[in-house]
């Protein structure tokens, strides 16, 4: 089980293993780390699980689905290496990520 | 009650998204006392969207279903009483009752009850191989006899429906729609995205009959075949989705007031200051639509559960939430905000044939919804302009060339 390491906007800190084949934000809901909400469940349909991810982890991603890209461009503080953590599936090769939250899903 | 707003205990009846809420928000609220939430299903809290979707499809386990894990249940103090019935409500005693006799008592109650499925009535409805979809067990019950090659008929070309047959065909079941309206998700979507989806399950090889209720349903034990005007088709599963009927029992025996749902204000309160509900259940006066209504929709489970968990804390607020929804069909992503009424105009954005468009509803010149396929932006900006009341040139609503960003600029 990989281990993701995610960041809460305060800087505190949590690794979780997450199992092969849930997503991130998955990862982060169901072990009650504060700053996803997450409210359509993960059909990426509410943009309120925005996340950065390291940029050293950003190449080891699939790319974006048009719908996601589109979903994110109406988030709040978008950056370079941000993306909707429904839509990240976890696999081995994500062993380490680093997470870091936004200030808000809103 | 003596004592301070929240120093007794808070009940919730109903363990779906809306209880669910409800009891995290209470302790994000700063709630001290017990919370009690009763379900009467066997699971802990979970998400219904994907029974009819992934979950149906096999491509997301149980456990991916729960809405937290049972850890926060126990750190947050959260008591589930799972497989649990509640009975009755005394608003005098501040009890409620559940089946076998047991008195819970509370300081602040929140009813959470939800819907359940309408039932077909026409003979034969009683038959075995007569599938709903609303819980995990239902999908357990279908699962069987969802294996490539069986005839399935569905009986309602609304959300469920339509969701099942786009599994269901792609799993190389027969797949036959029965919808009674000339046209499918009619009480929810404009014509032309009826048109549109009803195109997309006919060719993906759907049998999609319109104008044609059920008549019987035929078998002897178990279901053989649907029977319509135009002759039997049959079948060897039969699933019903022909809209909900809200939970209202409860509070109407206690003697709440119930018009299509349970009657509470913008803070999500019943008449009695105690009692709150929340989700499916309720009608509520929605601020959008200038009007008492009800929603079925995890948005408005989960919104109003907080205004209803902040009331609760002794902390009131207003819920005012733009509606949305979604549903998945195929690779078509529907977003709906805001509700259209009849007379509104309707915008046309896009091509349908390019498969993504969006129909905007104009009231008065201000956006009052719009329906999306395919086409995020028009959904979230769209959420936007309702939210502020924006008034939009028809002309240039409809042209594609000016992006989205600049229209409510």
């Amino acid at each position: 089980m990989p281990k993701i390491k995610y960041i809460e906007h305060s800087g505190k800190e949590h690794v979780i293993d997450v199992p092969n084949g849930w997503s991130v934000m998955e990862g982060a809901v169901k072990n009650l780390i504060p700053g996803i909400d997450a409210d359509c469940g993960g059909a990426c349909a509410c943009a309120t699980c925005h996340v950065y991810v390291d940029p050293q982890w950003i190449g080891k991603l699939a790319p974006k689905e048009d719908m996601e890209q589109t979903m994110l461009d109406f988030a709040n503080g978008v950056e370079a290496n941000s993306r909707l953590s429904c839509q990240i599936k976890v696999t081995d090769e994500l062993e380490g990520m680093v997470i870091r939250m936004p200030e808000s899903q809103h | 009650m003596a004592g301070s707003e929240t120093s007794g205990a808070a009940v919730i009846i109903g363990a779906g998204q809306a209880g669910a809420q409800a009891a995290q928000s209470l302790r994000t609220e700063g709630f001290k006392g017990p919370i009690v939430m009763i379900g009467d299903e066997a699971y802990p809290p979970y998400q219904r969207p994907p029974l009819s979707k992934k979950f149906l499809a096999g491509e997301l386990e149980e456990e991916r279903l729960f809405l937290r894990p049972q850890a926060f249940y126990d750190e947050a103090k959260i008591t589930l009483r799972l497989n649990t019935r509640a009975t009755a409500i005394d608003r005098e005693a501040h009890t409620v009752s559940l089946e076998g006799g047991e008195k819970l008592t509370y300081a602040k109650l929140l009813i959470a009850t939800g819907t359940r499925v309408r039932r077909l009535t026409c003979p034969g409805s009683h038959l075995k191989g007569i599938c709903d979809l609303r819980n995990i067990d239902d999908v357990r019950r279908i699962q069987p006899e969802f294996t490539p090659g069986k005839r399935m008929v569905i009986v309602g070309g609304g959300y469920i429906g339509l969701e099942v047959a786009a599994v269901a065909v792609k799993r190389g079941l027969k797949v036959t729609v029965l919808e009674m309206a000339d046209r499918v998700m009619a009480r929810a979507v404009s014509e032309t995205l009826s048109r549109y989806y009803e195109d997309f399950h006919r060719k993906a090889g759907v049998d999609l009959r319109l104008g044609e209720p059920v008549a019987a349903v035929e078998g002897d034990d178990h279901v053989r075949a649907v029977a319509t005007a135009s002759g039997p088709i049959p079948a060897d599963l039969v699933l019903v989705g022909i809209g909900v009927i809200p939970n209202v029992e409860l509070a109407a025996e206690a003697g709440l007031a119930c018009d299509n749902g349970i009657l509470v204000d913008e803070h999500a309160r019943t008449a009695d200051p105690d009692v709150f509900a929340a989700g499916d259940c309720t009608n509520h006066p929605c601020a959008i639509a200038g009007r008492r209504l009800r929603l079925e929709s995890v948005q408005n489970a989960i919104e109003q559960a907080k205004a209803a968990a902040a009331g609760m804390a002794g902390k009131p607020r207003v819920y005012a939430e733009v509606p949305w929804f979604w549903s998945d069909q195929y690779e078509l992503k529907m977003q709906i905000a805001g509700l259209a009424e009849p007379g509104d105009t309707q915008i046309l954005r896009g091509d349908p044939a390019s498969g993504k468009f969006a129909v905007f509803y104009l009231r008065g010149g201000v956006v009052a919804a719009v329906e999306s396929v395919n086409a995020a932006p028009e959904f979230m900006m769209g959420r936007q302009m309702i939210a502020k009341h924006l008034a939009v040139a028809p002309d240039r609503l409809a042209d594609v060339n000016i992006p989205m960003k600049q229209l409510i600029s």
